[in-house]
């Protein structure tokens, strides 16, 4: 009764504020989290599904199995290429568009702001499908343009070749907004006096670029750089409705693996290891990240 | 006339390039209203010229759009309103209330944050078997409950209260909840403008998680209905257009209508300061 009723008095208003929020967060977070590191320790499969008695702990089994799986390796190769050649372009683009948008004096900004900015916004699924239709082998306006500069046509999405590039060039289109607005925020927190200094000292374009723009903008370009490249590590839906993997499982990305592991074959335990896998890299990049609390304080 | 020649040179860049980034949602538009023969046409067509409603037509007719187009909303409705329940009491509480452990249960927070949602997706599938949630709207909605962005982003502008206004109303005897509701929520309504359009967006774009949740089609969202109709009707490239239309113009007029609000959440939640 006394240790009741001193734990009522410890009980603040806050307390009752934040425990809905605390309450699902652990239920519905925090419990899958350390489920889904147990279900990775055992053969939780189609029969476990229909009757936990079936369940079975095989501890690294699955991880060791894993290693041993070609299409895990194709889907960690194609994730690391999408991610580390996909990321860095976008990253390029939207510094591009962000400098483009902060030159002082040009009109309509607002306006290309918000175009370039759609694109981002649009629901991904829907942009995949249109771009099916862009990066068509015969139809395709990207083939049109190439026979336009007297190029030869790219089957983009049937050679396994130009799949990924293909989703490459799609993703670039698609997010480069998002990271241009944290990019141009950046800039335009560059005094502009350094830029008038380097040009007393008779500093070119190039390198009023290295000296002042790139010194300026570096804590949200390794910001945007890590949180893009962890981002880029969970392709799904791109692979999903443009390719379905193909062709020659050349854009199996690891999420689309453990997506047809778990959802599709119901190899649950063996699909949990995956995610850990994932996981395990996105903890890596991580720590490379300036700590959140000074992002968020 | 240095200066006069770069204004030209970025205008023009900016144009081509905002022309690439709109083009192919335009291109979707105006192939939405192609008769069949001239969206299959070769070469590829950039206007109708003979624009025709049959597309969305044949999709809220044949297509079960109406349904799809319903579920969406529903969704993405329900998952704003339940986000902004628990997140505002909860990012207000971190900011303004004093507790036993708050300290400790924040750095915690900020701690989970790197964990992605896609870890928990096998077991939470399971979870929701468990409870008979699969393959219901809530099963869909329960990933957007809370959101520790949404916590992150409510508190940061609520600590910008000042303190006297929430103590001149608990000296005249207002209880914590009266003060929540008649003082503190609307001094927080921009944010939770902003958290709204975020959760309405996230929501409605999702994808993976509906795919994992729904198994009858009935209850399907609009992203995974274009994926399943692009993939059985591919040869019908105007409905196909028409279906993307429908899924793609109700958040890019949202976005349109509240871009301030938009912004100013993707900015507190990545820059410093």
């Amino acid at each position: 009764m006394t240790t009741l009723r001193a734990f009522m008095r410890e009980i603040s208003p806050g307390h009752v504020f934040v425990a809905p929020a605390m309450f699902v967060l652990s239920v519905f977070f925090l419990m899958p989290v350390l489920g889904a590191l147990v279900m990775s320790f055992t053969d939780f499969d189609l029969y476990a599904l229909a009757d936990l008695k079936n369940l079975r702990f095989i501890w690294l089994g699955n991880y060791i199995n894993l290693m041993q799986t070609p299409l895990f390796w194709k889907a960690f190769g194609n994730t690391c290429y999408f991610a580390l050649v996909g990321a860095p372009l976008s990253i390029a683009v939207s510094l591009a568009m962000a400098m483009l948008l902060n030159v002082p004096g040009v009109g309509l900004k607002a306006l290309y702001r918000t175009a370039l900015f759609a694109p981002y916004v649009a629901t991904l699924a829907a942009a995949a499908v249109i771009w099916r239709y862009m990066l068509d082998a015969q139809y395709g306006w990207l083939n049109q343009f190439l026979i336009v500069i007297g190029l030869q046509p790219i089957d983009w999405l049937g050679n396994p070749h130009f799949s990924m590039p293909a989703i490459i060039l799609f993703s670039v289109w698609k997010n480069f907004g998002y990271n241009m607005l944290i990019l141009l925020a950046a800039l335009q927190r560059i005094p502009d006096d350094l830029y008038e200094a380097a040009r007393v000292d008779g500093a070119g374009g190039w390198e009023r670029f290295i000296h002042v723009t790139l010194p300026g903008v570096a804590p949200s370009l390794w910001m945007v750089a890590l949180l893009t490249v962890a981002g880029y590590f969970q392709l799904f839906a791109e692979p999903y409705v443009m390719t379905q993997g193909g062709p020659a499982q050349s854009t199996v990305s690891l999420l689309y693996f453990m997506y047809e592991d778990g959802f599709k074959w119901w190899n649950l335990g063996h699909a949990s290891a995956t995610a850990f896998i994932l996981f395990a890299v996105l903890m890596g990049l991580s720590f490379l990240r300036p700590k959140s609390e000074e992002v968020f304080a | 006339m240095r200066n006069a020649l770069q204004k030209i040179s970025t205008t023009g860049l900016l144009i081509a390039a905002s022309f690439i980034a709109v083009f192919p949602l335009l291109w979707m538009v105006s192939m939405s209203f192609m008769p069949e023969a001239e969206a299959n046409a070769f070469p590829a067509r950039l206007f109708p010229h003979d624009p025709t409603l049959a597309n969305y037509a044949d999709l809220f007719a044949h297509q079960r759009m109406g349904r799809f187009l319903f579920n969406s909303l529903l969704v993405a409705s329900l998952a704003t309103v339940l986000s902004l329940a628990f997140n505002v009491t909860a990012g207000y509480a971190f900011a303004k209330l004093d507790f036993r452990g708050r300290e400790k249960l924040f750095r915690f927070l900020l701690a989970v944050v790197v964990i992605p949602g896609q870890l928990t997706m096998l077991p939470l599938f399971f979870q929701l078997k468990t409870l008979g949630l699969l393959n219901s709207y809530a099963g869909v909605v329960v990933p957007f409950m809370t959101s520790l962005f949404g916590i992150f982003l409510v508190r940061q502008y609520a600590l910008g209260l000042p303190d006297e206004m929430l103590q001149a109303a608990r000296v005249d005897g207002a209880s914590e909840w009266m003060i929540f509701r008649k003082i503190v929520l609307p001094n927080l309504s921009p944010i939770i403008v902003t958290l709204a359009v975020f959760t309405f967006l996230a929501a409605w774009n999702d994808f993976l998680w509906p795919l994992i949740v729904l198994s009858d089609d009935h209850n399907y969202t609009l992203p995974l209905a274009i994926a399943s109709l692009s993939q059985e009707h591919i040869q019908d490239s105007g409905m196909v257009m028409a279906c993307a239309t429908v899924t793609i113009a109700p958040v890019i007029l949202l976005f349109l209508a509240l871009q301030r609000h938009y912004v100013r959440g993707l900015l507190a939640g990545s820059v410093k300061g």
